[in-house]
């Protein structure tokens, strides 16, 4: 039914659409590092190389009640529920940032357990809901 | 069967479909607007800044839809040369533009209050980028080459590269640790959002498809018309 130039018109484009996706997937797959835009505690923990004072990110939850203020600095732990790590910081948090919430430092790393940020972003999660749901699942949580 | 889409059969039916919508496309604004802006409550964390999901949700995913479209009707048209194809996906590109520059801005807008951040380099917001760049690239196609046979070709290329690009975005907030959250709105399995909101999002979501169909229609329109006068001169 198909004449012999939609034949060949149909066979370059897939030609075509299978080498960008070859093209696409070892870009993707040599920039992997580099796509991750933050590394989680269990990840520093483990990995063995690990650069002491390049500017890196780390990103996890603010773990509840870890938060303590200075007049010079705030520190917290973030946690992925597996490994923990304690971020120093001194400047402006965003709104969002709280306990139990989201974050990612921007920073160094002094070392394996100590990490000195220079920025803070919040991390908003995937719920969307009024505040007075909020409340109501609080409640029926207790 | 694709008798159809000749050009002045369609040329009257774009025209009842464009007087449908105008007539009902202010109403369902003001609807979207009030649910959107004063109706809907604000988000537990966020407060009221949650309020720019409502356009900016509709809007990248608009921005995605007619990518998908411009990629399928592209590929068809390059292997059956169905020549209405090429002025279809003229007409959609600009609104497709249009739609994602608008994801991307108000994503910025909603990003410093939220995150403390304008823009953040992690994937999804690049994916969103370079998505961008290929509606740019796109476009560029169609104005600086001249002859339509070498605009579809090259085009079509350029749509199908882009094309493998739409299931990163998509997934790049699971393959990846990002900044932007993951998608709230589940194919399957329950949503992450309230019922409160994800009803302003769906009538602002009509209010966009609504839009990008009325800007699609008349620039359609107006490519026919220029169609019909080449003929015209020729003749």
């Amino acid at each position: 039914m198909l004449t012999k130039k939609v034949k060949k018109r149909i066979i370059f484009l897939t030609f075509i659409f299978i080498l960008s996706v070859f093209a696409v997937f070892f870009i993707l797959n040599s920039l992997k590092k580099n796509i991750l835009y933050f590394s989680s505690p269990t990840e520093i923990k483990q990995k063995e190389d690990i650069p002491f004072g390049k500017a890196m990110r780390v990103g996890g939850m603010v773990k509840k009640g870890s938060i303590t203020i200075n007049q010079k600095n705030i520190q917290f732990t973030v946690t992925d529920f597996e490994n923990e790590i304690l971020v120093s910081y001194s400047g402006t948090v965003p709104n969002l940032f709280a306990e139990g919430k989201g974050v990612v430092a921007e920073g160094k790393l002094s070392d394996k357990n100590f990490f000195i940020a220079s920025r803070i972003l919040a991390k908003h999660d995937e719920n969307y809901m009024p505040p007075e749901i909020k409340e109501i699942i609080k409640k029926n949580a207790k | 069967m694709f008798k159809f889409f000749s050009s002045s059969n369609i040329y009257s039916l774009i025209q009842k479909l464009i007087n449908f919508i105008d007539s009902i496309f202010f109403l369902i604004l003001i609807i979207g607007l009030t649910f959107a802006l004063v109706l809907s409550p604000p988000d537990y964390t966020q407060g009221d800044s949650v309020r720019i999901m409502y356009v900016h949700v509709p809007a990248a995913w608009l921005g995605l839809a007619c990518f998908s479209v411009i990629t399928l009707l592209s590929v068809l048209n390059f292997i059956f040369k169905i020549r209405n194809f090429y002025f279809i996906n003229k007409s959609i590109a600009p609104i497709g533009l249009l739609f994602t520059c608008l994801a991307i801005i108000t994503g910025s807008l909603w990003g410093q209050p939220t995150w403390g951040t304008w823009w953040a380099w992690d994937a999804r917001l690049t994916s969103m980028l370079v998505l961008m760049l290929f509606y740019i690239f796109y476009i560029l196609a169609f104005k600086l080459l001249s002859g339509e046979e070498i605009i579809v070709k090259v085009s079509s290329i350029i749509a199908i590269i882009g094309s493998i690009n739409l299931p990163i975005i998509k997934y790049s907030v699971e393959w990846w640790t990002t900044l932007h959250q993951p998608a709230s709105i589940k194919i399957v399995g329950p949503s992450n959002i309230h019922s409160a909101m994800l009803l302003p999002l769906l009538v602002m979501l009509l209010v966009f498809l609504l839009y990008g169909a009325l800007i699609f229609l008349m620039k359609y329109k107006t490519e026919i018309i220029r169609i019909k006068k080449k003929n015209l001169k020729k003749i």
